[in-house]
């Protein structure tokens, strides 16, 4: 049913959504832009988050210690997974990167089934997150409100560390080129250390944001993945600025599409994949050459 | 004798005719056991190899991952308790068929379990496995109708019986019924020909509702039956129908439709996590409790998932709820035994599988043989025979169950009289009224052979 209210309502969902997308997406975009390792775990990393933050809130009540928890839990999984496995693959093929992570992914999911079961759980957000507020053409969840502050502040974080910090200089420099920066002088590998630890912090912080809108399962990154690899692709392989871009385009292309026809969403949102990669292969803001 | 006399080494005439008769015999024995099965029950699908030991087999694929795997879950523990009830000859299974000692037909059942996630062809390939490899005599499988479709066809191509897992679609034993195939939960026309009154009763007529359908049968054919019965008897109104992916990891635009629609009641189709976690959404966005919720084809574990918050005065028509226990004995025995082995109380999925393999048991002792034709026919003989919901009956027509509906209706928290007593029965509609013409969705079964 189209009316200019539902077209409103849909466009700031799309923002909801988007917001969302984008933050997990930056986490994805930034590993892969500097380490050259595309992480099929991204998804699983997300999932952990929501799980070690359920933990923590399930255990104290308290909302601020399930971010933290979930935050910091799979940051230091990223930081241990780095040291173990990934950085023996970053001088092998991309199919042999590709099926490590897809494998660790697989080990993270059912570690979890084994532990919390296939059942749904719920995190409630925190009491004044609660309830519906109304924007005058459409009632609104608040908590759903907040992600998209809470997004924004985390991305302006990540912004700030990327583009305001010695150590941002030297993650971008790696984007554009890691054999430079090693022979500068620089210890690379142990940048790459911290951008992966990074990455995964931004998916663990993404997971238990949304754990609250979701009901968590052990599957709740897989669908997420699809969804992340398409702002991506969208926004431009290694590009922090074109996560966002990319996440908020398709959080409203599933959104203003669902409102035609809801069946299309998915097909659009590929759609416009497929056209963006055949305009400009390497993304609306991706850097010449990445792609 | 003068034979006696004559030298051992050389074989006497009588000799020679003796062991050469016999050499002739043996070596026209089997043929002659292989022409008596050529005329009459010649070699078919897993037959008789399959059935040559002292076990039998099955091959059970259930989803263990994605949307439907808690579901899928419950449903393997429902085939483990009916193959062990099975083969120990268990009062239980005895009670529904009656022939039973132990095992089936004198064989133990063995069975080998593969992951769908939910995929046809994850199934099918499992199932097929299942069938080359080790012979599986019966295969099952489902939680989803695309799934229950696909073996519908292996099953027909490879002539081995499948007994339908949790499939709510019309096309199961409708469209897309088989000979090799039989299903014990109803149709979704059944579920909404027995819900339909009771909404009506409940939300009166001319009501405006929304539906929320995954994209696929079981979504479409269900939603369509439910629709039509509200539309047909009450002057319903569908004001918009937001059709969704299996496993869609958000509802918010779905939602944001639905609250733009003007509906009143919520009729939501869809199924598993994605029902749960639209559910919970509905509610966040402020659509429940302000709509009415309708779930058409009750989802195990919803109201475990979701809360009694969600689920207080919403009606859902299902295949079982434990409370039954009080009136029907069977159910009783059921309830108790499954919680003695798993620790809680049985689901619909759980309850149904058991029920296949049990119907499964009592319909190869009728027949006597494991020669799938004559299960078949042992199926489609009329005959009255028990459940944990009292008495059923197989229609041959289209290999449906004819079985009751039950009307549950979400108690409130305050009312529960422990923590996992979360429906009330409101009612049970006896199943021969509810049901379409067998040929209604075009059913033709296909070839025995």
């Amino acid at each position: 049913m189209i009316t200019w209210t539902n077209f409103l309502s849909q466009l700031f969902n799309g923002l909801a959504l988007g917001a969302l997308l984008a933050l997990i997406s930056s986490g994805l975009t930034i590993i892969y832009g500097t380490l050259g390792v595309l992480n099929l775990a991204h998804g699983a990393m997300f999932m952990l988050g929501g799980y070690a933050g359920y933990a923590a809130w399930s255990a104290t009540g308290s909302f601020l210690a399930a971010l933290a928890a979930g935050t910091l839990a799979v940051g230091l999984l990223g930081l241990i997974m780095e040291r173990v496995v990934i950085r023996y693959f970053y001088g092998r093929p991309d199919e042999d990167q590709l099926l490590v992570t897809f494998g660790l992914s697989i080990c993270f999911v059912e570690a979890i089934r084994l532990i919390f079961s296939s059942q749904s759980l719920s995190v409630q957000p925190p009491a004044a997150l609660l309830g519906i507020t109304s924007l005058g053409v459409m009632m609104y969840p608040t908590y759903r409100l907040a992600v998209v502050g809470i997004c924004a502040l985390a991305l302006f974080a990540l912004w700030f560390v990327l583009f305001r910090t010695r150590l941002g200089m030297i993650v971008r420099a790696g984007i554009d080129d890691a054999v430079m920066v090693d022979s500068l002088g620089i210890n690379v590998y142990r940048v790459f250390m911290v951008v992966f630890a990074i990455g995964a912090m931004a998916a663990g912080f993404a997971g238990i944001v949304n754990a609250p809108v979701v009901s968590l399962t052990p599957e709740v990154g897989e669908a997420i993945l699809v969804q992340t690899f398409v702002v991506v692709v969208i926004g431009g392989v290694g590009s922090f600025p074109g996560a966002i871009l990319g996440g908020l385009i398709a959080g409203e292309i599933i959104s203003i599409t669902s409102m035609v026809n809801p069946g299309y969403a998915y097909v659009m949102l590929f759609a416009a994949m497929t056209l963006v990669l055949l305009v400009r292969p390497r993304g609306l803001l991706g850097a010449q050459g990445r792609a | 004798m003068r034979d006696k006399k004559t030298n051992p080494l050389i074989p006497s005439r009588r000799d020679f005719i003796r062991i050469g008769a016999g050499a002739a015999g043996s070596a026209a024995l089997p043929g002659f056991i292989g022409s008596a099965w050529a005329e009459d029950k010649p070699p078919i699908g897993t037959w008789p190899a399959g059935t040559q030991g002292d076990s039998v087999f099955i091959g059970i694929s259930v989803p263990r991952t994605g949307t439907y795997a808690l579901q899928g879950e419950d449903e393997l523990k429902g085939y483990q308790l009916a193959i062990e009830h099975i083969n120990a000859g268990h009062p239980l299974i005895k009670a529904i068929s009656p022939k039973t000692t132990k095992g089936v037909l004198g064989k133990q059942l063995k069975h080998g379990v593969a992951d769908s996630a939910a995929k046809p062809n994850d199934a099918v390939q499992a199932q097929q496995r299942f069938i080359t490899e080790n012979k599986a005599i019966m295969i099952t499988g489902g939680t989803s109708s695309a799934v229950a479709v696909a073996l519908n066809k292996l099953a027909q191509r490879e002539k081995v019986i499948f007994v339908c897992g949790i499939s709510g679609s019309n096309d199961t034993t409708g469209k897309d019924c088989v000979r090799y195939g039989v299903r014990q939960n109803f149709y979704g026309e059944t579920a909404a020909n027995a819900i339909g009154p009771a909404l009506l009763k409940a939300y009166g007529k001319n009501r405006k509702a929304a539906f929320m359908t995954p994209d696929y049968t079981y979504g479409h054919t269900v939603t369509k039956s439910v629709n039509e019965f509200l539309t047909k008897n009450g002057g319903w109104t569908m004001v918009t129908n937001q059709v969704s992916p299996l496993g869609a990891p958000d509802y918010s635009s779905y939602l944001t439709n639905i609250a733009n629609s003007g509906a009143e009641i919520l009729v939501n189709v869809n199924w598993g996590h994605d029902a749960v976690l639209s559910t919970q959404q509905a509610k966040q966005f402020g659509l429940l409790p302000k709509m009415k919720l309708v779930i058409p084809y009750q989802i195990p574990f919803l109201a475990r998932e979701v809360g009694p918050e969600i689920t207080e005065g919403v009606y859902a028509a299902t295949d079982f709820w434990w409370t039954m226990e009080d009136k029907y004995p069977l159910a009783k025995m059921f309830v108790e035994e499954f919680e003695k082995k798993f620790g809680y109380k049985p689901e619909w999925g759980a309850e149904n599988a058991y029920m296949e393999f049990a119907l499964w048991a009592e319909a190869v002792e009728h027949a006597g043989s494991f020669y799938p034709p004559d299960v078949i026919k042992s199926y489609e003989s009329p005959r009255k025979l028990q459940s944990f919901v009292g008495e059923v009956s197989w229609r041959p027509e289209d290999h449906q169950l004819v079985r009751p509906v039950v009307i549950v209706k979400g108690k409130a928290k305050s009312a529960m009289r422990n923590k996992e007593d979360y429906w009330e029965v409101v009612e049970v509609v006896p199943g021969a009224g509810l049901m379409q013409k067998p040929d209604a969705f075009g059913c033709n079964l296909g070839s025995y052979t």
